[in-house]
């Protein structure tokens, strides 16, 4: 086997596909993280008083654990971020008060063409409303009229808070309070945009909602804050996709997503995050350092995650539910590839507080090259959660002798008449089956690419249609070379 | 077509197929056969570039080319195809995907156009009433959840969609019943014709009733002991591998 | 005011002022290196990943101290031995190695059944260059009970030799008002192709609450087969945190058993590390709680070479308000490829007041391997409990003959009738 796998090593690797940079005159704040700089993201927004309260609040929230530093107990390591050498703020200098598409800047537009999000073809096609994020501000959003016309809201973040104040005090910093946790203490500070979505009583969203995030310019994070709440009855279906340039540095995303589903209510979640991974060598990317909750609040509410995560140097991420409402159900289906000198510590929290609540975790990782991928999961039932029921499947297949793949389950259990069941396997990709493909003529990187894409079915299968799609493109693209 | 020359094969440092010579011709079906552990499979494995045999000597071609230079995939282009004994299963991954992806292969590198999905779906339904196989079965994840006989209908299947220009058929007669004897057997000479050709390996006869041979071979213990025309098969059956196994020990004793 | 961690070191100190000779030798720089490491760790607490869920604060409310060698009866000895069994018995009361009490076969010249304390006064060049090497010390029990390693039991088992009989290991602690401390050290070591069955139980004389700090060390050598019963069977206001490592060479085959009835807070750390070619570890565990019982269990299965394969099976029955942990981590290094894996953790909750927390961990580095892990937290099977309902049994009948059998499971695996009926009785007596 090995010497034919050396063959493969020798491929050459495609390069990431959405590594190129738009020209667009931009407008940013100067590096580096201060009060000052927290008021004049505020400014720039013109938001209104309570808003900027609450940011100054968890600013200083954040100094204080600063000063214990960033947290250490994933399974990754990298450098320490320099806090102070990122620029907070970078928007494009258009005013992005936007009638229609029409007046976007045509720079732009491209840029969301190449990434696939045709925002034209989409509102003429698709029927998927899009709401494209470019650095730190929300450029486009489409489709919102007929979404108002249900009384949807779907709009930017900044829009929201200054359109809708009562929902956004009411909710932001409800399920992701800012004292959770280092990165959510600094997104509340100086988070520059982001997605709102509100589905009201009763209403059943006809369409997916989708966001694009790109980062773009040189030097900066990205702190995105996205809401979504579906009130009783509500339903919805929410995307989320992400790329950003190559770089030789690292570039820092550090959003929050906080999802509130009341009785009866069910949203879907799905991400395809495809951050700038770095080069072969392990130079640069994107640290992807998020905090995404949802809070099943409601009787028999539901909320899935669902996540393809092949980008970022770093990903550290994990999806929870906490399943407050009597018989909510939470789910979380992912995949996770990590190549190169990719790491990766991703998993989920599912919190049963109510009574029959049901979760369920489906975790596919895929370590290549000489990356680490983690899942870390806790399983947590309340002592009045009666008759919850947790199933956990984890699995990680290897591909190469030098990646590593590691689970860090965590079940605690204070309920007798709970049922958690957890597996969990680890193996290299079959041997058997490869050859039996190679066999039918399949060359060795499609036989890899079937298997491992057959693998992670039981995910894909949660994903809308066209993301499937994608996703299994991505995962092709971001194994290449990945055999030696 | 085939010619092995001199093979001498090893597994684990085991010496298995200790100089085998085989010459197989266009439109000639050609039954291997022999007792367990003879070196049956190996063979066929080897043919196929399967790892963890050693060839230790001996050459393998097909129509003039090296074969054992070759990976899998290459041999498979080449138009060699191995009906497995136990084919794998290959989880989320459906059986219409896969052969379209494996035809499309072949067809590139054979300088025909790949075919679409229309093309292929239309090409594959005529297949399917070749060999009789449920629809259902297309649908599933590779071999996932079949059947005995159902894998090796697959196999069959496989071969009627992929026109090898050699089949090299491993106990495919394993585990069948009767019925499905017939089937597959009627795959196999459907397939059958002057531009291609047939290895059969097998331990009984009973499939050769049904696939008739041109050439019988006897392997044992690493090495064609006898050949002959179809009659040496049902003198096999009657007599026991015993019968033409002893010259060898004699031999090997002196 | 002295912390207790202070305590310990003036104890060390004073221990050391009234050394004559002793204090000199190899064996003590050794307990001297020991007592530093212990100043630097001091006691393990919640902030530790590895005590997340095990607060051994209580133990704190007592202050433990050396017992004495008592005078105890043959037949409160007696009461521990394991009926019908061939034994081989060492027993240490209050820690302290009892002559008297212990009986040993004639075996094999160069077999070494012997106390830790006349090993180090005679034949210390035995066990110097395994003892701290195998259990490393990480953390600040394993340090204390270095510093203070006097008592316990050398097993020695020279190249293809033969022990006549299982060993026991039988501790007796508990003195009337007061809180004994026992730091026993067990060592054993085998030499090429032998076959040892240890037996080590644990047991108090009273209800007052102990401490004991166990470290045991096992070296298995090439092609040998070891097995290692341990029993805790001490009163429910006691602690033991015991700690328990091997490291086994080619071709060994190593199994322990880990069966927790009594003590109030129990910590186990069982590990093993497959450090040669085509090993077999097997670990088995078996906790039956009530009351306030705390009992945690963290296992290490240290994959470092190709070619292993390792089974875990650990199983637990929870009553009242009591507490299991579970922590097993399957380590498998980038040169140990084809290895096999297999881990499983099962837990039955009896009531809503009690409680479990587990972690199965899988950390892989190489890619040729198969591993696996299942836990699972849950009840009685309803179905089977209907089953046997609908043939005329009892429920409380029907669930009490499910919970035996879920626990019994765990020694399927045992061949020596009479020791298997002895831990059949205990699971037996323990949820009647």
């Amino acid at each position: 086997m090995s010497t034919e796998l050396s063959n493969v090593e020798e491929l050459a690797i495609k390069d990431y596909k959405y590594g190129f940079e738009t020209e667009i005159e931009m407008e940013t704040l100067p590096k580096g993280l201060n009060e000052d700089i927290v008021r004049k993201i505020s400014e720039k927004k013109n938001e209104p008083e309570w808003m900027l309260e609450w940011r100054l609040k968890a600013f200083r929230h954040w100094l204080t654990l600063e000063k214990q530093s960033e947290p250490k107990w994933a399974n990754i390591s990298y450098p320490a971020v320099d806090f102070q050498d990122i620029i907070y703020y970078a928007a494009p200098k258009k005013k992005p008060e936007l009638k229609s598409l029409d007046e976007v800047d045509p720079e732009l537009l491209k840029t969301f063409e190449k990434l696939g999000i045709s925002l034209q073809e989409q509102k003429r096609l698709s029927g998927v409303a899009v709401d494209a994020v470019f650095d730190s501000v929300s450029v486009t959003t489409t489709f919102k009229e007929e979404l108002s016309k249900l009384g949807i809201i779907f709009c930017s973040m900044s829009e929201a808070v200054k359109e809708h104040p009562e929902l956004v005090k009411k909710y932001i910093g409800s399920v992701v309070p800012y004292t959770d946790n280092f990165y959510a203490a600094l997104n509340s500070a100086v988070f520059s945009d982001g997605s709102f979505c509100y589905i009201p009583k009763g209403v059943r969203c006809p369409m997916e909602l989708s966001t694009y995030f790109r980062i773009n310019t040189s030097g900066t994070g990205q702190f995105e804050r996205t809401l979504l709440i579906a009130d009783e009855g509500g339903y919805v279906s929410y995307l989320e996709g992400c790329t950003a340039p190559m770089r030789d540095e690292n570039q820092l995303h550090a959003a929050v997503v906080e999802l509130i589903a009341l009785d009866n209510a069910t949203i879907k979640y799905s991400t395809v995050q495809n951050w700038y991974p770095g080069d072969q060598e392990g130079k640069g990317g994107i640290y992807n350092f998020v905090t995404k909750r949802g809070a099943c609040r409601g009787v028999n509410s539901k909320i899935t995650w669902t996540q393809v995560e092949t980008g970022s140097a770093i990903t550290w991420k994990y999806p929870s539910c906490i399943l407050q409402g009597d018989n909510s159900i939470g789910e979380f289906y992912s995949v996770a590839v990590t190549n190169n000198f990719q790491q990766a510590d991703t998993g989920t929290k599912m919190i049963h507080l109510g009574k029959n609540t049901k979760s369920t975790i489906v975790s596919k990782g895929i370590s290549a090259g000489k990356s680490n991928n983690s899942y870390r999961g806790l399983v947590k039932v309340h002592k009045n959660a009666e008759n919850s029921r947790n199933f956990t499947q984890c699995d990680s297949l290897l591909i190469g002798d030098r990646c590593g793949a590691h689970t860090f389950p965590y079940i605690e259990v204070n309920n007798q008449s709970a049922k958690v069941e957890h597996e969990a396997t680890t193996s290299k990709i079959g041997e058997d089956q490869l050859f039996y493909l190679r066999q039918r003529g399949i060359s060795m990187e499609d036989s890899i690419n079937m298997i491992v894409n057959g693998y992670c079915k039981d995910v894909f299968r949660e994903l809308p249609m066209e993301f499937a799609v994608e996703a299994q493109k991505l995962l092709s693209i971001s194994l290449e070379g990945s055999v030696g | 077509m085939l010619i092995v020359k001199d093979l001498f094969v090893k597994v684990e440092e085991k010496e298995i197929l200790k100089g085998i010579n085989l010459e197989v011709n266009a439109g000639e079906v050609h039954a291997i056969m022999g007792p367990n552990g003879s070196g049956k499979s190996t063979l066929a494995n080897v043919i196929a570039g399967k790892d963890g045999y050693e060839v230790t000597g001996g050459t393998v071609s097909l129509n003039g080319t090296d074969l054992l230079e070759m990976s899998p995939e290459e041999r498979a282009w080449e138009g060699v195809f191995l009906a497995f004994q136990y084919p794998v299963e290959i989880p989320g991954v459906s059986n219409a995907t896969f052969l379209k992806t494996a035809l499309n292969e072949i067809r590139k590198h054979n300088g025909h156009e790949e075919l679409d999905a229309m093309q292929f779906l239309k090409y594959m339904k005529e297949k399917m009433r070749v060999v009789g196989i449920d629809e259902k079965l297309i649908n599933r994840p590779v071999n996932q959840g079949f059947s005995g006989g159902e894998k090796k209908r697959n196999e069959i299947f496989q071969l009627q969609m992929l026109q090898p220009k050699l089949a090299v058929l491993d106990e495919t007669d394993s585990g069948l019943d009767i019925d499905a004897l017939k089937i597959v057997s009627s795959g196999v000479n459907t397939f059958r014709s002057k531009e291609n050709a047939v290895i059969v390996v097998t331990h009984y006869q009973r499939l050769l009733n049904y696939i008739v041979p041109d050439f019988v071979h006897v392997l044992v213990n690493g090495r064609i002991v006898k050949s002959g025309g179809k009659d040496l098969a049902l003198e096999l059956e009657e007599k026991g591998y015993d019968w033409v196994a002893n010259p060898v020990t004699e031999e090997a004793a002196v | 005011m002295e912390t207790i961690k202070e305590k310990y070191i003036s104890d060390f100190r004073k221990a050391e002022e009234n050394m004559n000779g002793e204090a000199s030798t190899a064996f003590h720089q050794f307990r001297k290196s020991a007592i530093a490491k212990f100043d630097e760790l001091g006691f393990p607490s919640l902030k530790n990943e590895d005590w997340k869920y095990t607060n051994i604060s209580p133990l704190f409310n007592y202050e433990f101290t050396k017992g004495a060698d008592l005078n105890i009866s043959k037949k409160e000895v007696e009461k521990y031995m394991i009926k019908g069994l061939d034994e081989n018995v060492i027993v240490f009361v209050n820690g302290i190695y009892s002559e008297k009490h212990s009986s040993i076969k004639k075996q094999q010249t160069g077999i070494v059944i012997e106390s830790l304390k006349n090993v180090i006064k005679n034949n210390a060049g035995l066990i110097l260059d395994h003892i701290g090497k195998i259990a490393e010390i990480d953390n600040g029990f394993t340090a204390l009970n270095t510093a203070f390693a006097g008592e316990g039991a050398v097993i020695f088992v020279p190249d293809n030799a033969a022990v006549n009989g299982h060993i026991h290991l039988l501790n007796i602690t508990g003195e009337k008002d007061r809180n004994i401390l026992t730091q026993p050290r067990h060592i054993i070591i085998t030499g090429k192709n032998c076959n040892v069955k240890i037996i080590e139980s644990y047991h108090s004389t009273g209800s007052e609450a102990n401490l004991v700090n166990a470290v045991s060390e096992i070296a298995v050598g090439e092609g040998s087969i070891v097995e290692i019963y341990r029993l805790q069977q001490e009163n429910e206001s006691s602690f033991q945190i015991n700690r328990t490592h091997a490291l086994q060479s080619a071709n060994s085959t190593f199994t322990h058993y880990s069966v927790t009835l009594g003590g109030g807070i129990v910590r186990n750390d069982t590990n093993i590390k497959l450090d040669a070619e085509n090993c077999t570890g097997n670990l088995y565990g078996l906790y039956l709680t009530e009351g306030n019982q705390h009992v945690d269990n963290h296992t290490l299965i240290d994959h470092a070479k190709p070619h292993c394969q390792s089974n875990e099976m650990y199983k637990g029955v929870l009553n009242d308000r009591s507490k299991g942990v579970f922590n097993g981590k399957v380590f498998v290094r980038e040169d140990a490829q084809k290895t096999n894996a297999y881990q499983s953790n099962k837990a039955i909750l009896l009531t809503d007041t009690a409680s479990i927390d587990t972690k199965p961990q899988l950390e892989i580095f190489a890619d040729d391997v198969k591993c696996s892990h299942g836990a699972a937290i849950g009840q009685l099977d309803d179905e089977a409990v209907f089953y046997l309902r609908s043939r005329g049994i009892g429920e409380e009948m029907a669930r009490t003959v499910l919970i035996r059998a879920f626990a019994n499971d765990i020694f399927e695996t045992i061949e020596n009738d009479a020791f298997h009926e002895h831990l059949n009785h205990l699971v037996f007596e323990k949820l009647k």
